[in-house]
Formats: C-alpha cells, sequence, structure tokens
C-alpha cells in the first residue's frame, strides 16, 4: 500500500473546494444545501486519510518543498484540528444558511448560499498549509490565503450594518497587521540573511549576529500574529468583529484562525528563544491579554461580544503556555477550545434564529428546550473551567507548565481572571435557568445540529476525565 | 461497592435530567446509596490501616494519573455522615414548585461529588469530584433559594471558584515538590515518600500555605467565611443541609488527608497562625453568631464558627484531636443538616425566621420543637451527643498539643479560649430555641400543623445517630485511629 504524504491532504481539499465552486456554477437547479453536505463528506475523507500520514521530523538538510514545509506530528495534528473544525464550521454554515436570505433581497433563495459553503474549504487549506509552514515566506503566503477568504466571510451578509463595519474594520487592520509582518520578516532577512526558521536559529545562536536588529523584526512579527490570535494589545478589532460577523464565521475565525496563529507563534518564537527579552515580552503579552479579555468581558450583555471577549481571555491562558513553551499544554488547550467554544456557538446559532444575541435573550431556556441550555451549560462551564470537562484539564496544564517554571505572576493573574470567567460565564447559565421568560413555545433543532452539538458534549467530558488520546497525539 | 456509593446518586441524577420521575428515584437512590454505605460501615476491617475495597483504573500512564477509589477509616465516616445527610435532604425537599427534576439532580450530584471526594484516592479526583458540587449549587441557590438569594449565589461560587483554584495550585505544586521520580497521582504513593523525607521544607512551608488558603476557603476559616451565612442563610434547607453538613467538610478533611501526613513540617511552621485564625472562628464569629435576628443566619454563623473547634483538632495533631476533629466533623455534619432542616420547615410554615416574629411554635409543633431542642444540645456539645465526643477529645488533645510541648503554649491557649466558645454556643442556641419555641404564641402561628410521618423518620435517623455515637464513642474511635497511627508517623521523628 502505498502512503499518502502529508501534501497529498492539502492538495485534496484545494481540488474539493474548486469542485464545490463548479458545481455551484453550473448545477444551478440543485439544492445548495448538498454542496454542504458533499464538502462535509469530502473533508470528512481527507480526516480519515491523515491518520494514514506518518509524521517525519523536520530534518536539518532539507531542500526545495521539504525546505518550506514540514509534517511534524505538531503540524499533522493541526490538520485534523483544521478539517474538524471546518466541518463544524460547515454544520453551523447549514443552520445559519436562513439567515442569508434576508441579506439578499430580490434574489433567489438560494443566492450566495453556495460561496459560503465553498470559502471555509479554502480557509481550511490555508490552515493546513499554515501549520505546516517552517518558512517566513511559506507563512505569508499560507497567512494571506486564510486572511483573504476571511475577508468574504465576514462580510457575507453585506446589507447588514454592523456585518459591513465588521468587514470594513476587518480589512483594514488585517492589512495593516500584515505589512508589520512583511516589515518584519525584511528586518530578520536583512539580519540572518535566510527565511527559513531553522537557519534563522543557527544564525542567531551565533554571538557575532546584531541582536538588536532581529529582536526589532522578531517584535513586528509578534505584532501581526499577536493581531491572529487577539492578543492585547492588538485586539481592538475583536469585539466588533465577532459581533458583526456571520456566527459561524465568528465561531471559524475564533477557533481556526487562533489555532494556527498559536502554531505559528510557536515556530517563529522558537529561534528566539536564545534572546532572554522575548520570554519577558511575552509575559507582558500574557498579562495584559489575561486582565483586559476578562475584566472587558464582565459587563457584555450581548453573548457573541462576550464570546469574544472571552476568547481574548483564552489568548491569555493559551499565552501563558507559550510563555513557558510548553506545546502539548498549548495543544491540549486548543482542542478543548474547540470544542467549547463550537458548542456555545452551535446553541447562540439555533437560539438567536428564534429570539437574539443579547444574554436577554436566552432567558428561560431551560423552558424552551432543556436540550439546547443542557448543551449551553456544559460550554459555559468547560469555557469557565470546572472539573470533569475538557476546559478544567487545559487549565490545568497550563498552570502545571507556569509553576514547573516558577512563573508566579502569570499564575496569580491567571487564577484571579478565572475568578472573574466564572462571572461571566455563569451569567449565561443564570439567564437560561433563573430568569422567566414571556416565550414559551419550543424551540425546534433538526437532527443534524442534535447530532453534532451531542458530539461535542460528549467530547468536552470525555477529554475532560480521559486526556490522554490527545497527549498521544501531541507526543508523535 | 465503592463504585456504586458514588455514582448511585450521579447516575440517578442523570436519570432524572433525563426524565425520570424526580422524588421517586432520589429517594430509591438515597436509600440504597445510605443502605450501601452501612455495608461499609459493617464490612470494614477495623484492624487495617491500608485502604480496603481498592479499585483502580489507570487514566494516564505518563502523569501516573488514575480513578483510584478505597476507603479507610477516614473516608469511611465521611462517607456515611455523606450518605445520611443526602437521604435526610431528600426527604426534606418534598414537593418543589418549579423545575422539579433539576432541583432533584443538583442535589443528588453535590452528594455523588461528595462522596466521590471522600473516597478517591487519586488527588486529581479526589479534587475534581468536589467541583462537582460548584454548578448545582449556584443553581441550587439561584432559583429555589430566598431573600437576597442572586448575590448569594454569585458570592459563594465565585468564591468557592476561586478558592478550588487556589487549592488546584496547591495541588500541582504538592505534585511538584517531590521529585520527578516520586511523581503521582496516587496518595498512598506520595505518603510512602513523604514518609521518607524528601520533601525539602521550604517548599512544605510554600504548598502548606497553599493548601491552607484553598481548603480554608471551603471551609470558611476566619477571615475567608463571609460567603458562608449568606449562602446557607439563602439557599433552600436540602442544599444548605448538604453544604454545611458535608460539602465544607470536604476542606477538613482534605487538610487531614494531605496536609497533616504529607507537609508535617509546613503544618509545624504555621501552627500559630492557623491557631490565631481558629479563634478568629470561635471567638469572633462566636460573637457575631450571638448578635443575629434571624435563625436562619444564625445558624450559618454557627456553623462557622464550629469549624474552629475542628480546626484546633486537626492544628494540634495528636491522634487524641485529631480522631476529635473527625467525630466532630460527623457529628456537627448530622446536628447542623438536622437544625437547616427543620428551620427550612419553619420557613415553609411561616414564611419568616425574624426571631423577634416567631415565639411558642413549640406550643404547635411539639414535635419539630423536641427534635430542634436536640440538635441545640448537640451543636452545644451536651455530654451524650456525639458532639461532646468530638469536642472533649479535640479539647483533650490539643491541650496535650501534638507538636512543641515545651516551647509557645499557643495550643494551651488556644484550648482554654476555645472553651470559651462553648459557653457562647451555649447562649446563641438556647436563646434561638427559647425565641422560636418558647414564650407566648403569636395568633397568626395558631393554624400551623407539626412535622409529618415522612419527615420524623430522617429525623429520628440524625437524631439517633448523634446519640449512639454519643454514647459509644469507642466504636467511632476504633475505625478511625488506624489510620491515623500511620498518617501521624510522619510528626513522630
Amino acid at each position: 500500500m502505498t502512503m499518502i504524504t502529508a501534501p497529498d491532504l492539502e492538495i485534496a481539499v484545494l481540488v474539493l473546494g474548486i469542485a464545490i465552486l463548479l458545481i455551484e456554477a453550473f448545477a444551478t437547479k440543485i439544492d445548495k444545501r448538498v454542496l454542504a453536505f458533499v464538502a462535509m463528506a469530502g473533508l470528512a475523507v481527507v480526516l480519515i486519510a491523515s491518520f494514514f500520514v506518518a509524521p517525519s521530523p523536520i530534518s536539518q538538510q532539507a531542500t526545495g518543498f521539504w525546505s518550506f514545509y514540514t509534517a511534524d506530528g505538531l503540524s499533522i495534528f493541526f490538520k485534523k484540528f483544521s478539517l474538524l473544525t471546518t466541518i463544524f464550521v460547515l454544520i453551523l454554515m447549514i443552520d445559519y444558511a436562513p439567515v442569508l436570505r434576508s441579506s439578499f433581497p430580490g434574489a433567489t433563495p438560494q443566492a450566495g448560499v453556495g460561496e459560503f459553503f465553498a470559502l471555509p474549504i479554502f480557509t481550511c487549506v490555508g490552515l493546513m498549509y499554515l501549520v505546516s509552514a517552517i518558512d517566513f515566506v511559506f507563512i505569508f503566503v499560507s497567512l494571506e490565503l486564510v486572511t483573504i477568504s476571511f475577508y468574504v466571510l465576514v462580510s457575507f451578509t453585506r446589507r447588514n450594518p454592523l456585518t459591513l463595519e465588521a468587514g470594513a474594520k476587518y480589512l483594514v487592520l488585517s492589512a495593516l497587521s500584515t505589512a508589520f509582518l512583511v516589515y518584519g520578516i525584511a528586518w530578520i532577512f536583512g539580519v540572518t540573511g535566510q527565511t527559513n526558521l531553522q537557519r534563522i536559529a543557527e544564525v542567531i545562536a551565533n554571538p557575532a549576529t546584531d541582536h538588536g536588529a532581529a529582536m526589532l523584526g522578531m517584535v513586528l512579527v509578534l505584532v501581526a500574529l499577536g493581531f491572529k490570535i487577539a492578543a492585547v494589545p492588538f485586539q481592538i478589532w475583536v469585539p466588533d468583529v465577532y459581533q458583526g460577523a456571520p456566527t459561524p464565521v465568528t465561531a471559524y475565525l475564533s477557533v481556526g484562525s487562533k489555532a494556527a496563529g498559536f502554531v505559528v507563534l510557536l515556530r517563529v518564537l522558537e529561534p528566539f528563544l536564545a534572546l532572554r527579552q522575548t520570554q519577558r515580552l511575552i509575559v507582558v503579552v500574557t498579562l495584559l491579554t489575561l486582565i483586559y479579555g476578562n475584566l472587558a468581558a464582565l459587563p457584555q450583555a450581548n453573548l457573541k461580544r462576550l464570546l469574544a471577549y472571552s476568547s481574548i481571555a483564552h489568548a491569555g491562558y493559551l499565552l501563558i503556555g507559550v510563555a513557558c513553551f510548553d506545546v502539548s499544554a498549548i495543544g491540549f488547550y486548543l482542542v478543548a477550545y474547540l470544542l467549547m467554544t463550537l458548542l456555545s456557538f452551535a446553541v447562540l446559532i439555533i437560539v438567536a434564529q428564534q429570539t437574539g444575541e443579547q444574554i436577554d435573550d436566552f432567558d428561560g431556556l431551560a423552558k424552551r428546550s432543556p436540550f439546547l441550555a443542557f448543551a449551553m451549560v456544559i460550554g459555559m462551564v468547560s469555557l469557565a473551567g470546572v472539573p470533569f470537562t475538557a476546559g478544567f484539564l487545559g487549565k490545568f496544564f497550563i498552570f502545571y507548565a507556569a509553576l514547573a517554571q516558577h512563573q508566579t505572576m502569570l499564575v496569580v493573574i491567571g487564577v484571579l481572571t478565572v475568578g472573574c470567567g466564572f462571572y461571566y460565564y455563569l451569567k449565561v447559565i443564570r439567564a437560561m435557568y433563573w430568569q422567566s421568560s414571556a416565550k414559551v413555545e419550543k424551540i425546534p433543532v433538526n437532527g443534524l445540529s442534535r447530532l453534532a452539538i451531542s458530539t461535542l458534549i460528549i467530547a468536552t467530558i470525555w477529554l475532560g476525565v480521559y486526556p490522554q488520546p490527545i497527549l498521544d497525539a501531541l507526543k508523535r | 461497592m465503592v463504585l456504586f456509593v458514588i455514582f448511585c446518586p450521579i447516575i440517578a441524577a442523570m436519570l432524572i435530567m433525563a426524565g425520570a420521575t424526580a422524588r421517586k428515584t432520589a429517594l430509591v437512590a438515597s436509600v440504597s446509596t445510605f443502605a450501601a454505605a452501612l455495608f461499609l460501615l459493617f464490612s470494614f476491617d477495623q484492624g487495617q490501616s491500608d485502604f480496603q475495597h481498592v479499585t483502580s483504573l489507570t487514566i494516564s500512564p505518563e502523569w501516573h494519573l488514575s480513578f483510584t477509589t478505597g476507603i479507610d477509616g477516614l473516608s469511611l465516616v465521611m462517607i456515611l455522615l455523606a450518605a445520611t445527610v443526602t437521604l435526610a435532604a431528600v426527604c426534606f425537599t418534598g414537593t418543589v414548585e418549579k423545575y422539579e427534576n433539576a432541583f432533584y439532580a443538583c442535589l443528588l450530584f453535590i452528594s455523588g461529588g461528595a462522596i466521590g471526594a471522600f473516597s478517591s484516592i487519586d488527588l486529581f479526583f479526589f479534587y475534581a469530584f468536589h467541583e462537582l458540587a460548584l454548578i448545582p449549587t449556584f443553581l441550587l441557590i439561584g432559583i429555589w433559594g430566598s431573600g437576597n438569594r442572586v448575590a448569594a449565589a454569585w458570592k459563594i461560587t465565585i468564591y468557592l471558584a476561586i478558592g478550588s483554584f487556589i487549592l488546584l495550585l496547591g495541588l500541582i505544586l504538592l505534585y511538584q515538590s517531590f521529585p520527578a521520580s516520586a511523581r503521582s497521582f496516587d496518595i498512598r504513593a506520595l505518603k510512602a515518600t513523604a514518609e521518607l523525607d524528601q520533601i525539602g521544607a521550604d517548599a512544605q512551608r510554600h504548598v502548606y500555605l497553599l493548601l491552607l488558603i484553598g481548603f480554608g476557603i471551603l471551609i470558611s476559616l476566619f477571615p475567608f467565611h463571609t460567603w458562608a451565612p449568606e449562602a446557607y442563610a439563602s439557599a433552600p434547607a436540602p442544599a444548605a443541609m448538604l453544604h454545611a453538613g458535608v460539602l465544607k467538610k470536604f476542606g477538613l478533611y482534605g487538610l487531614l488527608r494531605l496536609a497533616i501526613p504529607l507537609l508535617p513540617e509546613g503544618a509545624r511552621y504555621w501552627a500559630t497562625l492557623l491557631v490565631v485564625l481558629l479563634l478568629g472562628n470561635i471567638i469572633y464569629v462566636g460573637l457575631v453568631t450571638i448578635a443575629q435576628k434571624r435563625l436562619d443566619w444564625m445558624l450559618g454563623y454557627s456553623s462557622v464558627m464550629h469549624m474552629g473547634y475542628i480546626l484546633l483538632g486537626i492544628a494540634s495533631a495528636t491522634i487524641l484531636s485529631t480522631t476529635g476533629a473527625i467525630a466532630l466533623m460527623f457529628a456537627h455534619g448530622l446536628s447542623i443538616a438536622l437544625l437547616f432542616g427543620l428551620a427550612g420547615e419553619l420557613r415553609k410554615r411561616t414564611g419568616t425566621l425574624v426571631f423577634d416574629e416567631l415565639g411558642g411554635l413549640a406550643k404547635v409543633m411539639p414535635f419539630a420543637g423536641l427534635a430542634f431542642g436536640l440538635g441545640v444540645f448537640a451543636a452545644i456539645g451536651l455530654p451524650g451527643f456525639a458532639n461532646f465526643a468530638g469536642e472533649i477529645m479535640i479539647f483533650f488533645g490539643a491541650f496535650k498539643n501534638g507538636w512543641e510541648m515545651n516551647r509557645f503554649h499557643s495550643f494551651q491557649i488556644a484550648t482554654v479560649l476555645a472553651l470559651w466558645g462553648v459557653v457562647i454556643s451555649t447562649v446563641y442556641m438556647l436563646r434561638a430555641y427559647r425565641r422560636t419555641f418558647m414564650g407566648a404564641l403569636s395568633e397568626r402561628w395558631k393554624e400551623i400543623v407539626d412535622l409529618r410521618l415522612s419527615l420524623r423518620i430522617p429525623i429520628a435517623i440524625l437524631v439517633g445517630a448523634l446519640l449512639c455515637y454519643g454514647f459509644f464513642p469507642q466504636s467511632f474511635v476504633r475505625i478511625v485511629t488506624p489510620a491515623f497511627r500511620t498518617y501521624l508517623a510522619t510528626n513522630k521523628r
């Protein structure tokens, strides 16, 4: 049997995306939701295929394509992660599709739906390339692939003024951060004469290198990546964009984009770890992110906006892992974050179509749909970090790493902000169970969403009790 | 059998959430848990100091993490307490106006979590099971509470969440303070290593302080006690019974299970601090209790105050005093559950618990009056009740003082002051009894009916257990001391 190699996966997904677009263009009569099912099936096949890819460590002498691209264990793991995220996002999009109609008045009911299902596939390709990239040029190109498909997705329901605002903000600020990235890469290239991360590391290890200039380049790159992962002080765009974008896209932004950002961050930082200032800088950014994200989330009344701030807060916990450079803690946290965030967004999409996105709109949900309310409880307690959920173990591994490295400040602030987290996540639970609402009619949940939500609930609890499979997968 | 005791309430809670008849399922589950706990008591081998009925399931070999459960004397007593109070709490619940299923499910989750924590030998599950109670408590107070329920629910939840994360840090540091080859989440393995003197004195001090703060918040150690009275006053009676009676004992249990055997140097170092704080519980909170004008608040404060005695027993770390601490934990759990349950019934009938409005209720509720009187006597520590047995052992043990006989006599002073605490508790308890059940009966309360039979049974069980262990404390001591003998071995160098 011939083994599948890692680059085949991206090519397969790319072909799938183009195929979907072509079907969309020529088969005008079909129900467009079929496209989403085809896309999900295709991605699922690639996901299964990815289990047959043997990881290979980064080699020093790699040339040609392999000096840009690595198929190490980490990248394979995050390829699976991207595929899984995209499949779930497509399920959310099917639920969300009716909302699109209002944005295309006068057109046929199916207008625009096809592209809505096809674009995430291209984003997925970008994410998959990004987690494999070990060369600044390749990082830049795949990052742009991700970002450009997000430009379209974020402003997809453009008749909605909030969405339009979100699209414009995302476009301008994203372009600005790209400029920082390129500028930083130019400085680093200027100092080291290399774009490959391994070779950069070798040059920086040499004491004769101009470390000041290299630091400047690194800081500029950090600014750009800080934008992607929503770290303070580059988080200003997050609440508005998350609130304005179509909800499945928000979920995708907060999970996929963030995970890829962290993988790149880990890869980019590795050469610079020899410099002492790097860690100090990360610690400062981490503290700011933790404090800002959690405090700003406290007064929010709009659930989508709340989740935006919570995504900043979680970036803070992930950054603790980065400051300690614990790859498996970050990996596990990201998986937990994937599960619980998608779970919350899945419930939000269904409920928002019946009532709205405010936390008040969740009043009395326990009466209207006990299933959705329970799913939301699991999502929220996992985000807050209650044991027996994946979110708790994520925090456990992060705090473990921080204590092992004696990062007292990070731990103290981390624990205090967890306390804030309990307040704003439990606010949602309070609305669902304590408050009564005038509306009493049941909220229907279709079979596919029910299956997806149940899967996410079970996975959240399963990983909260038995984390070993993920830890094993990350170790390879 | 241990697994059955843990999972019976949890599975019942899940069934109830899935739609099973709430009250019936909860009753069946709590009765069978109680029966299983009694079975554990009678099949327990008293001569053995090791864990018994051990079952283990490996979770993560690289972290030495496994789901291991088992019981020794210490955990057996706590499981008995939890099972008894759960049964009483379920009986006291009756019909619930809204979300009946959720109410019973929350109660059973708290109970299953507490039992799970008491019978876990693995550090991780020991911690995680306790946290299972956090969200149900929030919901119980928030949905079904009375008075200032919203503020109370937020306060207890955030307070306890931060407390338990501090505790988590302490546990992680504890794990890391062991040499890398000996790291394990298994408490037995940790104890074996600790006996070889492998944890540095500095590490012990740091870890002990974190554990003391973390557990202290859960115990409502002065000055971290402010969440407790408000929460208990606002909580529905069964929730207050379970929380004050069982869950709060988790922190004390944790100190006994981890801090004393694993970190003797840390315990010795911080002993004076702990003594000062626990005197805050006994004297300061005791005086505050006297000033209360409502029965529910008074009971809430009194439960905070009594933690001081138990902590005194733990702090002085003699076999006698720690045995007394366990006995008092058991006795206090039963007596406070009895009092909270009765207070809840009073509130149901009268709609108020302000002392000025009550009075003379023994005339219309003779049985409740009798039961409340017995509960009050037990709480004061009248001879014949298990509380007396516990307190007397603590006072004698603390006066003898396990750590250092000749140096600073902080334990002797503390014992003397703590004895005055008994007087304080006599004052507020008897006053509460007089103002509620004695005196002239107001016109408004003429129509009140006494407790029905289904409530008399749990009351009889609670009082019976208190009297049984009050008259025969020896049966209790025999279960517990073998465990303590090895536990305190590390202190006797």
